[in-house]
């Protein structure tokens, strides 16, 4: 017995080394210069960095608030654009719903900001919020089955006929955005509304926000985007082109992201 | 080995006939909820995870304990355990199976479980969790039966076991591990976003399985000829108190860290579990009865003419059981959805089809961990008599 002992004490020791070596192997292997190490499944590339993709097309999304305080009605006119468009079901419970953009108080949208002595106007005001297209999304990260993944254009997407509906992905996102059909939506969705063109869900799978790339490929504007007219008061597009309205708008304007200390890169930026 | 299960005292068949009216019932309201989807739950937008998930991350756990008997008995030869080290991996068994059919029961979309064979996805700890628990199950199993095997025809186990069993070390650790994983990786869960969760849930796992181990023990040596002895079970009684002054240890750490940081994110689910956040505190006499209960349990496993009586013993392995049960099995848990991601508090009540059917799941490991325990004693009674 005490020579088996022996061994195994030999090859305990042994591993311990193994693994206490294996950190620095790691670590060179995540520095390498030119090379992104993707922990994301999708392929497009999530790095182990907190900077965001420098190449290729990201889109994103500017909320400019002022612009919603000004038009009260406007931020519903988005919502109830977005819930129609993507036969989002209304269950007329909180227990149940299901949400793809809605309003919260500053508070709630930016829990980590300071709120003490905070502008007369923040006090009324309701952010909208949907889904930050995180160009390192911890929901894709939890998914076991890729069925939430991130596009190469950095939209993160859903895809409904894979998803087992574990809901790590709603743990995972610090943000509350992903909503679960706890049970049939059919029944909930009007008829008189209904929209032929894009898929109703089963039960038993997530949902949320998708930037709206079922019109994107039609050459639409988001549904939110499309609803607020010449407002101005949501710009949609590509944070990698530096000519692009979204990009201006960003350059002209002090934005803020929610809960951007995550590291989780969000794509939607509000002006407050 | 097996027709040793399908003999028995009146005893025997009326205890299984009791889990199997539960498993039914348990089945009956899970074809309810699988018509109707999970909404027939109390579980939320807000609370997305309920006492399904939380059985499950408390069953790890027990699971994982197993290697307190086994540990001992390989590794350092203590043979007192020799006797016991077999319940040890059966109890591991029934734990691991009981957790794979949580997580069944959890999924919206259950029929699409191989989609995480199918789609593997190494970056989600959830896919890590499936082959750690599986394998743990294989290795428990396999190891069980054939040791109990070589024990019925009075053999010497194998020797090509022992790589198994010496790989069942190490991994039951690794599934406690993986599971805390599962929640102490995720940004913005402040109270599950903790590196000492690892070690905390294997220190409440390690006092909670075996103070069960040891109530298990003591029903045993009531039903059947079979006693672990005074030695086995007063060395189960001092690793149940290591474990569980470890784990309170580990909790008030939190506490420090939380208060004394004074982040309100990392007080908040603290608040809410203990003393209420703006007026609601729904988990609040859970936690209380949960701390009492803990704290009284440890004082009857230090105070040795507690300790040493079969009764007291008893009486103290059940408070502690059910302490670390809340802790874990409903705390740990659905408190970490609490706050949520926007800062709304909502309660979570589990529906009387969801508690069924966790009463069913619970009942079908029982019924697993029976039929093992029977096979297992009667083998060993066999070779008391001859």
């Amino acid at each position: 017995m005490d020579i088996k002992r022996r061994q195994f004490l030999k090859i305990a020791g042994l591993s311990t080394i193994a693994g206490l070596g294996a950190p620095a192997a790691f670590n060179l292997l995540l520095k390498g210069e030119s090379s992104p190490v993707s922990f994301a499944s999708s392929g497009a590339g999530a790095e182990v960095s907190h900077d965001a993709a420098p190449t290729g097309v990201r889109l994103g999304m500017v909320v400019d608030q002022r612009v919603f305080d000004a038009n009260q009605g406007l931020a519903q006119k988005c919502i109830t654009a977005c819930h129609l468009v993507h036969n989002v079901p209304n269950f007329g419970n909180p227990k149940d719903e299901i949400k793809w953009i809605f309003g919260v108080p500053y508070e709630k949208a930016f829990p980590t900001m300071s709120h003490y002595h905070r502008d007369e106007h923040l006090h009324n005001s309701r952010f909208l919020v949907f889904c930050n297209h995180c160009d390192n999304p911890p929901c894709v990260r939890a998914c076991p089955t890729k069925a939430t993944f991130k596009r190469k254009d950095g939209i993160v997407a859903m895809d409904y006929h894979r998803c087992i509906g574990c809901r790590f992905c709603m743990a995972a996102c610090p943000y509350g955005m992903r909503s679960f059909n706890w049970r049939d939506p059919r029944p909930f969705i009007d008829k008189a509304t209904y929209n032929k063109e894009f898929p109703t869900r089963m039960r038993g799978v997530v949902e949320k926000c998708n930037f709206c790339v079922e019109r994107l490929v039609k050459g639409l504007q988001p549904a939110c985007v499309e609803a607020c007219g010449s407002s101005g008061a949501m710009v949609f597009g590509d944070l990698n082109d530096s000519h692009s309205e979204i990009s201006k708008v960003l350059k002209e304007n002090f934005t803020i992201q929610r809960k951007a200390s995550l590291g989780t890169l969000p794509s939607v930026f509000y002006i407050v | 080995m097996l027709e040793k299960a399908l003999t028995g005292s009146n005893r025997y068949w009326g205890w299984i006939a009791v889990l199997l009216a539960f498993m039914a019932a348990g089945a009956l309201s899970y074809v309810q909820q699988y018509n109707y989807g999970l909404g027939l739950t109390g579980m939320s937008r807000d609370v997305s995870w309920g006492v399904y998930i939380a059985q499950f991350t408390f069953l790890v756990g027990v699971a994982a304990s197993g290697v307190m008997v086994v540990l001992p008995y390989y590794l350092h030869n203590y043979k007192t355990f020799g006797k016991i080290t077999i319940l040890g991996e059966f109890l591991a068994v029934a734990a691991v199976s009981m957790c794979l059919l949580f997580i069944l029961a959890d999924l919206g979309q259950p029929l699409r479980a191989l989609n995480v064979l199918l789609h593997p996805t190494p970056n989600s700890i959830l896919f890590w969790d499936m082959i750690v628990l599986n394998v743990y199950l294989f290795l428990n199993i396999f190891v069980g039966w054939v040791v109990l095997n070589a024990e019925k025809k009075e053999v010497a186990p194998p020797k090509w076991i022992k790589p198994f069993i010496y790989i069942s070390i190490p991994w039951a650790v690794s599934i406690h591990t993986v599971t805390a994983f599962l929640y102490a990786g995720l940004p913005g869960r402040h109270f599950w976003l903790t590196a000492i969760l690892a070690p905390r849930f294997l220190a409440s796992a390690f006092a909670g399985g075996p103070a069960l181990l040891i109530l298990l023990c003591l029903i045993i040596k009531r039903v059947t000829k079979f006693d672990a002895g005074q030695e086995a079970i007063q060395k189960l009684v001092t690793i149940v108190t290591y474990a569980a002054l470890i784990n309170v240890f580990f909790v008030l750490l939190e506490f420090f860290t939380a208060y004394y940081s004074n982040i309100p994110g990392h007080m908040h689910t603290l608040d809410y579990l203990f003393f209420g956040l703006h007026g609601q505190g729904q988990l609040v006499p859970w936690m209380r009865v949960s701390t009492i209960f803990g704290i009284i349990a440890i004082v009857m496993f230090l105070v040795p003419a507690t300790r040493k009586r079969e009764d007291t013993l008893a009486i103290a392995c059940v408070l502690l059981f059910i302490s670390l049960w809340i802790d874990k099995g409903i705390g740990l848990v659905i408190g970490g959805f609490v706050p949520s991601p926007l800062e709304e508090i909502t309660a979570y009540h589990p529906s009387f089809q969801e508690i069924m059917i966790t009463l069913g799941v619970w009942a079908t490991g029982f019924f697993i961990l029976t039929v093992l325990y029977k096979i297992a004693l009667s083998v060993k009674e066999e070779k008391m008599i001859s």
